[in-house]
């Protein structure tokens, strides 16, 4: 088994309404040095066998596929 | 004309669609379910708004990847037209039949209200029967409208004449880069919307400035 963790943001440069809202209410909850906070998504992946290799090219096409838009989002993967 | 409306789980206005469709052109459209891997021989093919697998990962990424999906992108290579309202817009540059995204709405809120939209493209198959600068009004509906597309795919849009509708007078609902509501393939049988012009086409729905789209897509299968 290998587990992946998948990191999807937004690209520098598009607006993540959802983010400033996140910021304004940390800044309304007193937490001060707050400069900015930008929403992502996490996708744990269990890959039923152990060839780390296939598992990275198949989960960068997971990726590249469905997991994040490319137009708007950039996409990380850790193999844990 | 014949058309083809796409059904999905979730979808919520396709039933306007149909009516609208019907109303129009007398004629009945066929249904395709998602799983579905043909599409019949139409003039116009249909992705209805709603909210298809609820919206779950990114609106309209799931349905984008159903087996119906394959058969539509084979029509529309051949020129058949497509026209995708609200989710069937979000449906459609999920797949990659048209450019940019749709993201959440600036202000976070749903809006749910009537819009002006100005005709930007009077020459496109969806808009002959308005013209150029004309501003209808239409409703929208929607949570993710927030049109964006990088600076290299904007500029080829506007200098392809490719945006169809702009909101006009201050009325974006959504924070859409270049008030853009509505935009169409460079080679023109594929259109997206926000708004929903099925909404208005009757003196029962208190206007008819949507039923321009539709008599538009009726000289589809004339041509």
């Amino acid at each position: 088994m290998i587990k992946a963790r998948v990191i999807v943001t937004l690209k520098n440069g598009v607006l993540d309404p959802q983010g400033k809202a996140i910021e304004g209410a940390l800044t309304a909850l007193s937490f001060d040095g707050v400069d900015q906070v930008r929403q992502g998504k996490v996708f744990d992946v269990v890959i039923d066998h152990d060839n780390k290799k296939k598992a990275q090219a198949d989960i960068n096409a997971m990726c590249e596929k469905l997991l994040a838009n490319t137009v708007i989002e950039d996409f990380a993967v850790e193999l844990v | 004309m014949k058309t083809a409306v796409i059904l999905l789980p979730g979808l919520n206005r396709d039933r306007d669609m149909i009516a609208a469709i019907k109303k129009v052109s007398g004629q009945e459209p066929v249904t395709v379910w998602q799983t579905d891997t043909d599409i019949p021989d139409v003039d116009l093919i249909v992705v209805p708004g709603g909210f298809s697998y609820g919206d779950y990962l990114r609106c309209g990424a799931i349905a984008a990847r159903m087996p119906f999906m394959k058969a539509l992108k084979a029509k529309a290579d051949k020129g058949v037209h497509v026209m995708g309202v609200c989710n069937g817009f979000q449906i459609l540059l999920e797949a990659g039949l048209l450019p940019g995204a749709l993201m959440r709405n600036a202000s976070l809120k749903f809006v749910c209200k009537e819009v002006e939209l100005e005709v930007v493209n009077a020459k496109t198959a969806f808009t002959s029967a308005y013209t150029k600068d004309q501003i209808i009004r239409c409703p929208v509906a929607h949570h993710d409208g927030n049109y964006f597309a990088d600076a290299k795919t904007l500029k080829a849009l506007q200098d392809g004449d490719q945006i169809a509708f702009r909101y006009a007078n201050g009325t974006n609902p959504n924070g859409s880069i270049d008030d853009i509501a509505g935009i169409i393939n460079k080679k023109g049988n594929v259109l997206g919307m926000m708004p929903h012009p099925e909404n208005l086409i009757e003196s029962a729905h208190g206007g008819t400035d949507g039923r321009g789209l539709f008599e538009s897509a009726l000289n589809i299968a004339a041509a």
